[in-house]
């Protein structure tokens, strides 16, 4: 198994040191120089391989600058976690810390790509009740041993069709919080058809984060965000997205789209929603089934490769002209940034994140809601099949054969468990796709780093 | 170093020890909720 990751892009060479997170821009040289010792070559050896195209005093000091990486243990550092997280796993008492409220499992647009089937989650319209949301936060304050922060997104369907239950919620965790010495943190996705002025002056003061459901380029976003009547929904939510992040003082927020095959350019509704000012932006490959007409497919990838790094070469620009702005898959915390066991256990499906349906029922997480094998309690009965959480918590990068060669295992974290599913119904595998992307994103956002390191 | 510039010192191996508090963000309560973009999440006890 290799211990570094070395590619070029965008002129750069780099030598990603997998596991300590140790990034090296390095030349022309010392990039052979590692690709060598990678193969297991000893120093006399490399001095001979190279010894035709460089000096052989030069070849001398990549060696020695190689070797001083090596003894600072950054570089070809040795993977130590593996007992580490099952310890962890097995020894840390679980606890939930963040529910995904499915506040309504209804919608007011119908959109194509909707793993939700328009808010109904192969089941029926229905809007949570103020009682069952209450026994939702009570639920989690009982079952969050001692976390302080407690995370409740108000999802959907479009959770603002219940926005008088969104709102008594909160004013309900605010005096809990209180009582039970906790912080909740509440944020809320929407579409935007229903937002309003009253609404964003709430989530202001309340939400810690809107998620902001927008695709980019207006033919784009009307082509798959319709009503249901088959009107586009462009004109309706873009301004009121546009006042509500400038509200926020463009933080804490992210407007969110997603791209499919009908859009495979899609650099160019990253770029379209910059230029309208917003500046926390995502946009995700869409996630489908194969036969879906807009599901991502092999073929499209080196297409997709070549618009991330078009979409890295303008961030970079922008940045350098004082018009940056952050791209969510793009962001990477060289300086701080999670744990080795936040890294490796993954987004918490199952165990500490929790989805929670109108009637109260308990999944792993949204993407499982409807999948009757992965109902897992209640918010009054509490959890009744410990086996699917011990299934969860013991699914991490060492547990998955694909996770194990893979040098993006610690940004990734293993993966979407959903999207394993849904493609190989299991939990325990990965969606190649989407690891092609992953990996793809992260030396993208490395790169960027690098290229902005040398303006410096 | 002549050849090498590194962009960052912090080895996640110090981690080991100290990591674990479990209060930071959920990655999908941030903006994905299709994938698991985990590295781009900040340290709560670093803040």
């Amino acid at each position: 198994m290799s211990l570094v990751h070395r590619y070029r892009n965008n002129g750069y060479n780099i030598v990603l040191d997998i596991n300590s997170g140790c990034i090296h821009v390095v030349d022309e040289l010392v990039y052979e120089v590692i690709g060598l010792m990678d193969q297991g070559l000893e120093k006399e050896e490399i001095q001979n391989q190279l010894v035709s195209q460089y000096a052989e005093e030069e070849i001398r000091d990549a060696l020695e600058e190689c070797q001083e990486l090596i003894d600072q243990q950054m570089l070809f550092t040795e993977d130590i976690y593996e007992n580490a997280i099952e310890q962890f796993s097995e020894n840390h008492e679980t606890v939930v810390k963040a529910l995904c409220l499915h506040i309504a499992h209804d919608c007011n647009l119908a959109c194509r790509y909707c793993f939700a089937e328009e808010g109904e989650y192969h089941g029926h319209r229905e809007l949570m009740t103020y009682e069952t949301g209450k026994q939702a936060l009570d639920f989690l304050i009982a079952n969050s041993g001692s976390r302080r922060n407690l995370e409740v997104d108000f999802f959907g369907g479009e959770p603002l069709m219940n926005w008088k239950v969104v709102k008594d919620l909160v004013a309900y965790g605010r005096q809990q919080e209180k009582l039970h010495n906790k912080n909740f943190r509440f944020t809320i996705t929407t579409n935007g058809v229903l937002l309003n002025d009253e609404m964003m002056e709430f989530a202001n003061k309340e939400m810690g984060n809107v998620v902001l459901s927008v695709d980019g380029r207006k033919e784009v976003h009307d082509f798959m965000r319709p009503f249901p009547k088959g009107a586009g929904s462009y004109d309706l939510i873009l301004p009121k997205f546009q006042k509500f992040a400038e509200s926020r003082n463009q933080d804490k927020y992210y407007v969110r789209g997603t791209f499919t095959r009908h859009n495979l350019d899609f650099s160019k509704d990253v770029l379209h929603l910059a230029d309208l000012g917003f500046k926390q932006i995502s946009v995700e490959p869409v996630v489908a089934p194969d036969e879906a007409d807009y599901a991502i497919r092999r073929e499209d990838l080196p297409q997709i490769f070549e618009e991330y790094d078009a979409l890295s070469r303008e961030m970079i620009q922008r940045e350098k002209e004082g018009k940056g702005f952050n791209f969510f898959h793009f962001m990477i915390d060289l300086t701080g940034g999670p744990c080795v066991y936040k890294r490796l256990s993954g987004c918490g499906s199952g165990t500490e994140y929790l989805a929670v349906t109108p009637w109260g029922d308990l999944y792993p997480c949204h993407q499982f809601v409807g999948e009757e094998k992965f109902l897992m309690g209640n918010v009054w009965d509490g959890i009744k099949t410990p086996e699917i959480q011990k299934d969860f918590r013991h699914c991490n990068v060492y547990t998955k054969e694909e996770c194990k060669n893979c040098f993006a295992r610690f940004y990734c974290s293993g993966g979407c468990a959903a999207n394993s599913y849904n493609m190989h119904n299991t939990i325990h595998s990965t969606y190649e796709i989407g690891c092609e992307l992953q990996r793809k994103r992260v030396e993208c956002a490395i790169m960027i780093k690098a290229a902005l390191a040398d303006e410096n | 170093m002549k050849h090498i510039k590194t962009l960052n010192t912090k080895n996640l191996q110090n981690t080991v020890k100290k990591g674990g508090c479990g209060e930071c963000q959920t990655s999908c309560q941030s903006a994905c909720k299709t994938s698991c973009t985990v590295g781009n999440q900040s340290c709560e006890s670093t803040k």
